[in-house]
């Protein structure tokens, strides 16, 4: 049987039931048994402007996107203006054969920089400025066109049902473009009709009508078309296996690791974890009540790191979730959880900033931002993760983490992972722990001293509520009761005490939390968060030519773990760093804390996701000594 | 057993000038927490940042000093996780007005079981006396180099736009009423709003203590002054609403705007609005979360021999392919 790894995109206006198709179509291809890596893109807006939702299917794991598409559905003439040259030599696109005269001033969002790159590039071909030049250059290049009328599919449909209203029924182009690809790429209808009714499962008469849909445009395809070159088959499924987003990933690690309480502020990519969280907001305990979580929509992101200060200061596990802009504002009671050693969690899901920057879009530009914001020297622990298993897993670190050293924790996570839809071996809450640290359940003294002295730095901790346990907390420098003190050895006193909780939590997090070592080798990659799959995958393209490259991913990223880096790289000649901001924000603190300098810097910052093939060309480039020192990667639309 | 007013204090030392209202208000705090009997370890003072921040220290139950203008927020998120505790927000006028005035609207909203007091004294007392948000259009009080330019904002009517379920007005230095009206505001079910007049003889040389005794204001025939502070209570006011009606409400609403309207020769103090028909936070969470009280956030038990207890096994079936 020969291997299968295709990338099929679909693309629409915004609001178009993009995502839906995207969601049909993966659902398929994983109950067959493949593995599915999907990425969601889309413009800052609502209704109308280009989305787009790439799908790579294999039947071997897949941790990240390739350049290039396999396939290509489209039901609107943006998507072929905008992904068409992307396409494979020997892919394909389907599409709806209505569009071909449409010009590219027809098309209003279509913005400027795009429209003229686009008729550069159809003049140096020597092609019309419509859909029909588009799709010849791509024929040119020996790409295979399916040109569907979606329209009369549906008012066949409408006859033979005899529901006219079918006819005006154009969200339902979509369903008819994933059956027709499905029925070229020939997998079993059944899982397809299987996943359509799984994804409309709420609502069984819209369910039934596009079960019919799908079952005939499939069968329109496989008896139209002659089998194309790439087929999907069904594989042996593995056992365990989920099918998630991103943003779940961390909201079941939160909902898992105890989180009671947790308040946000709507921000794109951030709130769909606080939105799905609080659509599980109840559930079952073992042997104890039902739980829940409280789940508070604040009136800003002051708000809401305000209230989860508050609510962890009852003893609660709290969190809050935000993206960028939300994490600026947060920075002063950031600061202030720091000096009375509260324990919180900020999930921080990057973008592309700064400021509003690119909304919608990924960017791994906050690592900085996250070691450094708020005013003063406090403790706090920065630690990312490198895909949605890591930020289910991690997220219950986090939560160990803030209550063992009593310190914020911000847990980095990014864009590319929200929106990435992907199979994963089914989470094991077994393998989480749960570690409260010095709280107290029962307090025996008079003489309670919330900041008491110790080795350590950590003082057991009260919480509201609590007997005997009354403490006084202020964003003024405070004595060991908590209350306001200037006095200077004091000030030492309690500087040096959270300063030594910072020292304390590097001696005690273990080597693997700190960082994850894929092999070192003379050549060695370094990086952190999201990069971590396409590296992987890269690194196995790479491999398969006889060439070998290191990898260490850094998950704790302050107190940065300079020693065991150090260790690691103790072979290696070439440091290499890649990740997706612009200053290189690894780079500089590589450069600041190891005696080795970086060598090559690989960054992305159009907003896109970096693929495989990216990082292979530009792996391969430093291998061939062919490198400048700092590639930057561009791909993507 | 009747508490100890002294068991409510701490040994602190107290760093606000004399003859400072904020003294009165911490009194009457500790009065009230005595009065009622608030366990110690059952009641926290959450405060903002300025001289009336530091009203947290003074007293001995659980104490928050937040930053300025986010007092709401820590406290809210408190007794919203742990709602046994008895939990007073207090902080300045330029914090609860100027720069945390979205929360105080924002708590409005929510209704939360808790309460929350005003010191107003007209000036940002910490910062060396510049206009608060609640000081007149054209007062030039002591620290301004120019007369301030900005017309001041109505608390009262602020608190009732917003949706408090109770406002109210006490006076720092008429202790009694000011217990008795803190009392009143953390009985009531939702959120209440206490708007406490406070002289600040440092920076307001205007809104001063002899001033709210009417000392320029002397009657010609019985030669004393005339008050302006006067209480609602001894009027035939009745600010609450007793009938779930839209016309009840309008009635209630209405009054109370047009007192708190009421400045210069005479100052209304007391209960200005109450609702209690409106849903408490807890309420409206128990509605979806039904052991919510019983079970809050702080109780729930979340391990067992360090590991998870929570049952996320329903949602993984759902993602399962
Ligand atoms: C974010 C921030 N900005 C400014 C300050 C400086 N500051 C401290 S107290 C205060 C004003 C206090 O006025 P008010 O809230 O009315 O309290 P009062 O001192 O009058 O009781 C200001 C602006 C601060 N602490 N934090
Ligand atoms: S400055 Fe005013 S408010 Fe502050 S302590 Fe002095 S008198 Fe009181
Ligand atoms: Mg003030």
């Amino acid at each position: 049987m020969s291997s299968i790894d295709l990338t099929w995109v679909i693309g629409g206006p915004q609001g178009g039931g993009v995502e839906t198709a995207a969601n049909i179509f993966a659902g398929a291809c994983a109950a067959s048994g493949l593995k599915i890596f999907g990425k969601r893109e889309y413009y800052s807006n609502i209704k109308g402007e280009h989305s787009y939702f790439g799908v790579r299917v294999s039947d071997k794991t897949i941790r990240s996107n390739v350049n290039g598409v396999t396939m290509l559905a489209a039901f609107d003439a943006e998507t072929i203006f905008r992904h068409a040259d992307d396409v494979f030599n020997d892919g394909a696109i389907v599409y709806e054969s209505d569009l071909v005269p449409m010009k590219i001033e027809e098309v209003p969002t279509l913005d400027h920089d795009f429209k003229k790159r686009l008729v550069k590039y159809l003049t140096s071909k020597n092609k019309s400025l419509t859909i029909q030049g588009t799709l010849d250059a791509a024929k040119e290049r020996g790409v295979h066109l399916y040109p569907v009328s979606f329209k009369t599919i549906l008012s066949n449909l409408a006859d033979e049902t005899q529901n006219p209203k079918l006819r005006g029924m154009f969200r339902m182009l979509n369903v008819l473009a994933v059956s027709v690809s499905l029925g070229i790429l020939s997998l079993p209808s059944d899982t397809l009709l299987k996943s359509v009714e799984s994804i409309f499962s709420k609502k069984s008469q819209i369910a039934e009508m596009n079960k019919h849909a799908a079952n005939y445009a499939y069968n329109f395809a496989t008896a139209k078309y002659p089998k194309y070159k790439y087929q999907l088959s069904p594989i042996q499924k593995e056992p365990d296996t989920i099918m998630l987003q991103g943003f779940q990933s961390t909201g079941l690690g939160k909902i898992v690791s105890g989180c009671r309480f947790q308040s946000y502020y709507p921000i794109t990519p951030a709130s769909d974890e606080s939105v799905f969280m609080e659509s599980n907001e109840t559930f079952d305990v073992e042997n104890n009540r039902p739980g829940s979580t409280m789940i508070v929509q604040t009136e800003d992101e002051i708000s809401a790191i305000g209230m989860t200060i508050g609510a962890a200061l009852t003893g609660t596990r709290a969190a809050t979730c935000t993206s960028g802009p939300g994490f600026s504002l947060m920075s002063e009671a950031l600061g202030w959880a720091g000096i009375n050693e509260v324990p919180i969690v900020v999930t921080l899901y990057q973008r592309s900033g700064p400021s509003t920057g690119l909304p919608t879009r990924h960017g791994q530009d906050d690592l900085q931002s996250a070691i450094h914001a708020g005013h003063g020297d406090f403790p706090r622990i920065v630690y990312a993760s490198g895909d949605m298993e890591e930020g289910f897993y991690d997220t219950a670190k986090c939560f160990n983490f803030a209550e063992t050293f009593q310190m914020p924790v911000i847990h980095l996570m990014d864009k590319f992972i929200a929106s990435t839809v992907a199979t994963v071996k089914r989470f094991d809450p077994k393998k989480i722990t749960i570690e409260r640290g010095k709280l107290l359940e029962k307090i025996e003294s008079e003489d309670y001293k919330r900041f008491a002295s110790s080795p350590d730095g950590l003082s057991s901790r009260s919480r509201l509520g609590l007997e005997k346990g009354i403490f006084w907390n202020t964003g003024d420098e405070s004595d060991e009761y908590g209350h306001i003190s200037e006095d200077p050895e004091n000030r030492i006193f309690k500087m040096d005490k959270r300063a030594t909780k910072l020292e304390f939590a590097l001696k005690t997090i273990s080597k693997e939390d700190q960082a994850t070592n894929y092999g070192v080798s003379e050549f060695c990659i370094i990086s952190w968060g999201s990069t971590k799959g396409p590296i992987l995958d890269a690194i196995d393209m790479l491999k398969k030519e006889g060439f070998a490259i290191g990898f260490i991913q850094i998950k704790l990223l302050q107190p940065f773990p300079t020693d065991y880096i150090k260790s690691l790289i103790k072979g290696s000649k070439t440091i290499i760093d890649i990740e997706a901001n612009h200053t290189a924000q690894l780079g500089s603190l590589l450069n600041e804390h190891l005696d080795q300098k970086v060598d090559y810097y690989i960054v992305k910052y159009t907003g896109r996701s970096m693929t495989c093939t990216e990082i292979y060309d530009s792996l391969k480039k430093i291998l061939q000594n062919k490198a400048e020192k700092r590639q930057v990667l561009t791909y993507g639309v | 057993m009747v508490s100890n007013l002294s068991d409510y204090k701490t040994e602190v030392h107290n760093d606000w000038c004399p003859g400072c209202g904020d003294f009165g208000i911490v009194n009457a705090i500790q009065m009230a927490l005595a009065e009622m009997e608030v366990p110690r370890d059952k009641a926290a003072i959450f405060s903002g940042v300025g001289c009336s921040g530091k009203t947290s220290h003074f007293v001995n139950v659980y104490g928050i000093h937040t930053l300025h203008g986010r007092v709401m927020t820590f406290a809210q998120g408190a007794k919203l996780a742990n709602p046994e505790m008895t939990i007073i927000a207090a902080g300045g006028d330029g914090d609860g007005l100027g720069i945390g005035a979205g929360h105080f609207v924002a708590a409005g909203r929510r209704n939360v079981d808790m309460t929350y007091i005003i010191f107003n004294n007209g000036v940002y007392g910490l910062t060396k006396g510049q206009a608060s948000p609640t000081l007149k259009l054209g007062l030039k009080t002591k620290s301004l180099p120019e007369p301030n330019v900005n017309q001041a904002v109505n608390p009262i009517a602020l608190a009732i736009a917003s949706g408090f379920t109770f406002v109210a007005r006490g006076y720092a230095y008429d202790v009694r009423q000011l217990k008795d009206l803190i009392i009143a505001a953390v009985k009531h079910r939702g959120l209440a709003f206490l708007d406490v007049l406070q002289p600040c003889p440092t920076y307001n040389d205007i809104n001063t203590r002899d001033w709210f005794s009417g000392m320029d204001n002397i009657n010609e025939m019985t030669k004393k002054p005339q008050p302006r502070i006067y209480k609602l209570e001894d009027t035939n006011y009745d600010p609450i609403v007793h009938i779930d009606s839209q016309e009840e409400e309008n009635e209630k609403l209405t009054q109370a705007l047009i007192k708190s309207n009421e400045w210069g020769e005479k100052i209304p103090t007391g209960i200005f609005y109450q609702n209690e028909l409106i849903a408490p936070y807890d309420q409206r969470i128990a509605d979806r979360i039904p052991n919510y009280l019983e079970n809050p956030p702080s109780v729930q038990e979340i391990t067992s021999n360090g590991k998870p207890i929570t049952d996320i096994s329903r949602m993984l079936d759902s993602l399962q392919i």
